[in-house]
């Protein structure tokens, strides 16, 4: 609070930016202080990277400016960003790992020797001195890449606040740290604002924003939606800014306005059965921490939780898309072994429509006969060759059912509306008969008819016995279609919700509790659980 | 040739932002349509250019002699670049054909005391091998195609002037030699197995499961994976194929020679292969291949130089109107990212 006396050290005023008429930040303003640091979060899409990027010379604004000092600034290239003091630490690591720690450390401004020839005394000298202030004692002569992660980052940081900045901008730096090298951090940043260094810290894990930072701006959409300082702001306001909500409306709407009437109750005698899909005490290091999920016939089971929370990376989990420390997913009580695949999570009725349709889910290049038949292919084969009758026998079915608009089977999926292309990786899995989906954010960006069928399906498939796992950032999709929640935050189970007791404001005061013993040790909290699924349902 | 190899070692571009993709300008689109009819028919066309031309200028050029001389000479790159086709298809490239065909070459008279068809046999063994080695380098261990079947290049040759002792040795074999020299119907032998083998692969590509998850691994490995493909698996065959079609273009090679030259047997073949593929329309970035563009793509590279020794210019010449089809071929192919 003594830190904001004078003018702001950079400032963006009323930046907007287009990409390809898509409106990527509308009218942002944010003022970064001396000595302070200042939050930025939100939920996937919302601009964030956007604006980093603007204020680090990699885009130019379409309108509004920079101000560095007061003065408008143009940075026509990230050089001139950092020329006037603005570092940067990537989310992902932007340092050669084959290189030393000290070659990273001091790349591209070398200590030089008379010759003009970097001196690797002196380089390594100082590079042990500059990472002694940060807690890191290594051999700063070997290579970057043999450290674990956690140094990798702080050598980053130490880089980033060692060219003398004004501006330290930090994206998401926690994602890859172990509790132990949070804390470290947390003291690298306490130095930064002694030193009158103004941070922006990229996040959306709420107790780093309580911990470590006094301003707050939220963006939605494009859009400022909330700024602030961090002590006039409480969590549960916080993130019900960041989905959308007005703590009133929910407050005023209550708990149980939603959930009875289009959704059936899970049926009783279900809970007696085996689930179809069950996942134990699942743990990767830094993502998952012992999540269990189990998903019954016709159920729609819901994972809430932030960005990071752990929520794809558990439905990934479940379908074997990646690698394990710990736990176990059952297929109808069984338990799968280590080598649970994609490819047997398919052959035992498992499938997964991921959020990334553009990345992991269509193969652009290829017709939409080609992109629904991918996974069935040696159901439609005799002896090795894909029969053409039954693959548009196939095609036909799922594009008439889930209405795909499309000029015919041969047409290029790139072609499709992202709503289409949805509905195709949909029929993808459908035509696989599949016992269990699971879903990842099935209607983000997408339209609003594609999205109420898409929604209007997921009830029908449950109503015919499919077991289905939910993943959206929309509360009010996971209030209205599912039967059960779980409620993720940092890779863990925070609380689950069932039936009547499933509404946005539980979910959001499930997402916003405080961990009890804030950041002491950071494994053993008891998760406060708002409501036991077993007593409500 | 350099510049675009090095592209299928980088990473797919998928930095398009989180929505979805504004509908296209109908300017853009009309540009990117002609971009595609160049792309996927452009070999066509220029070969079609280049018959003509040569037909109005060229004297003696259409006579049965020399159009069977054009054809043969092209039929070792046209098997190798079949191989290479699948490779590429998957994102991947194999640099090591020229070596296997070295190898080939060398094992062929090692073993021609058990027959000729013992030791055709044997060298496409180790054609199959090395490509098995390559597969496993790209598939199992994760290793960049490019660098793996580099090593595999300069360790392949290697390989092959010890087996045979750094010799050129002559082959006398009937049988070797009707496969090499042979006709039947007036057509050579060596063409009639380089239609076969396309037949074999086009069918493969279109109709098969192999095929499908072909195109599906180098269009998008992620999403292949996700969809439960076994990919592993596929990108090994691909490469045991280009290894087994290279070693066949070395048993041709050899047979026609009558002689078994490992030192110089497929020198710099992987380009002119690479060449053949992309200016076919098959893209370096996978996910897509043209197997009779392919045919034609080695054809055309082989009409240009003929043409150009033909009117007597210096073979550089031929050389230059290569290297510019190349740029045209990578250029229309680009991605051009986003949808």
């Amino acid at each position: 609070m003594n830190g904001s006396d004078g003018g702001p050290t950079l400032e963006v005023a009323g930046v907007t930016k287009h990409f390809d008429g898509v409106q990527a930040l509308d009218g942002v303003s944010l003022q970064l202080r001396a000595g302070r640091v200042h939050a930025l979060v939100g939920e996937n899409g919302a601009g964030k990277s956007t604006l980093v990027k603007i204020m680090t010379g990699v885009h130019r604004p379409d309108d509004g400016e920079v101000r560095s000092r007061g003065a408008p600034v143009d940075f026509g290239a990230p050089r001139d960003a950092q020329a006037a003091g603005i570092s940067t630490i990537y989310q992902e690591l932007n340092l050669v790992g084959t290189m030393s720690v000290a070659r990273n450390l001091f790349l591209g401004r070398e200590p030089l020797t008379r010759a003009r020839l970097i001196d690797p005394t002196a380089m390594n000298r100082e590079a042990r001195v500059v990472l002694s202030r940060y807690g890191v004692d290594v051999d700063v002569r070997r290579p970057l890449a043999g450290f674990s992660t956690g140094v990798q980052q702080m050598v980053a940081v130490a880089r980033a606040v060692s060219t003398e900045a004004q501006v330290v901008i930090m994206d998401e730096p926690t994602s890859s740290l172990e509790p132990r090298e949070v804390d470290r951090l947390a003291e690298v940043i306490e130095l930064l604002r002694a030193d009158g260094v103004a941070v922006l810290y990229v996040t959306h894990k709420l107790d780093e924003v309580f911990r470590l930072c006094q301003d707050v701006t939220v963006l939605r959409d494009g859009r400022r939606v909330f700024g602030s300082q961090v002590a006039d702001t409480d969590r549960l306001g916080l993130v019900a800014t960041m989905l959308g909500r007005r703590v009133e409306d929910v407050r005023a709407h209550g708990v149980t306005s939603f959930g009875d009437a289009d959704t059936p109750a899970p049926a009783d005698h279900d809970r007696d059965l085996v689930p179809v899909l069950r996942a134990d005490d699942l743990s990767r290091r830094g993502v998952l921490d012992g999540v269990s999920v189990a998903v019954h016939r016709g159920e729609v089971v819901g994972l809430a939780g932030l960005l990071g929370s752990g929520r794809t990376e558990t439905a990934r989990a479940m379908f074997g898309a990646d690698p394990l420390d710990g736990g176990t997913v059952a297929v109808d009580g069984e338990p799968q072994g280590r080598r649970w695949s994609p490819g047997r999570a398919i052959a035992r009725g498992v499938g997964l429509v991921s959020e990334d349709r553009k990345a992991e889910g269509i193969v652009p290049d290829l017709s939409v006969r080609d992109n629904i038949v991918l996974a069935a292919l040696p159901r439609l084969a005799r002896a090795g060759f894909v029969s053409r009758s039954r693959c548009d026998a196939v095609v036909d079915t799922f594009v008439r059912r889930l209405r795909i608009k499309i000029s015919g089977p041969d047409q290029r999926v790139r072609e499709l509306s992202g709503g289409n292309q949805q509905k195709v990786l949909l029929a993808r899995m459908l035509c696989l008969s599949p016992r269990v989906l699971l879903l990842d954010e099935p209607t983000r960006g997408i339209d609003v008819g594609a999205k109420a069928e898409i929604q209007a399906l997921i009830d029908e498939l449950a109503g015919n016995g499919l077991g289905v796992v939910l993943i959206s950032s929309e509360l009010e999709e996971l209030v209205e279609g599912a039967t059960r929640v779980f409620v993720l935050r940092d890779g863990a189970v925070v609380g689950s919700l069932a039936g009547d007791a499933i509404s946005e404001h539980r979910i959001m005061t499930t997402i916003a509790a405080a961990a009890r013993e804030d950041g002491e040790d950071g494994d053993g909290a008891a998760p406060p659980a708002v409501a036991d699924p077993e007593v409500a349902g | 040739m350099t510049e675009p190899m090095t592209g299928t070692a980088a990473p797919r571009d998928n930095t398009a932002p989180a929505g979805d993709p504004p509908g296209r300008l109908p300017g853009a689109s009309r540009e990117n349509a002609v971009l595609r009819q160049v792309r996927d028919h452009g070999v066509y066309v220029a070969i079609g250019v280049l018959l003509l031309f040569n037909l109005l200028f060229t004297p003696n050029f259409a006579t049965v002699g020399n159009l069977r001389l054009q054809l043969v000479q092209v039929v070792p790159v046209a098997i190798v670049a079949l191989g290479m086709a699948l490779v590429v298809a998957t994102e991947g490239i194999d640099l090591s054909v020229g070596s296997v065909m070295a190898i080939t070459a060398a094992i062929i008279p090692l073993y021609l005391g058990y027959g000729p068809w013992v030791a055709v046999g044997v060298g496409i063994a180790a054609g199959v091998v090395v490509g098995a080695f390559n597969g496993t380098m790209v598939a199992v261990f994760g290793i960049q195609p490019i660098i793996a079947t580099l090593g595999v290049l300069v360790a392949g040759r290697a390989l092959a002037l010890v087996l045979a002792d750094g010799r050129l040795v002559e082959i006398f074999d009937p049988s070797l030699q009707s496969l090499g020299n042979g006709t039947l119907g007036g057509v050579p032998v060596t063409v009639l197995i380089v239609a076969a083998l396309a037949a074999v692969v086009g069918v493969a590509v279109r109709w098969s499961i192999f095929g499908r998850r072909l195109v599906a691994v180098g269009g998008n490995r992620t999403a292949a994976r996700l969809a439960g493909l076994p990919v592993r698996r596929t990108l090994l065959v691909v490469y045991v194929a280009s290894g087994a079609l290279a070693a066949l273009a070395g048993v041709v090679n050899t047979a026609r020679l009558g002689a078994s030259d490992p030192s110089f047997v497929g020198l710099l073949i992987e380009l002119s292969a690479i060449t053949a593929v992309v200016v076919g329309g098959t893209p370096l970035s996978g996910g897509r291949i043209r197997v009779v563009g392919t045919l034609l793509g080695a054809l055309l590279m082989q009409l240009i130089a003929a043409t150009v020794i033909q009117h007597d210019l210096p073979d550089s010449v031929a050389r230059m109107i290569q290297a510019a089809i190349i740029v045209v071929a990578v250029y229309v192919q680009r991605d051009r990212g986003g949808a």
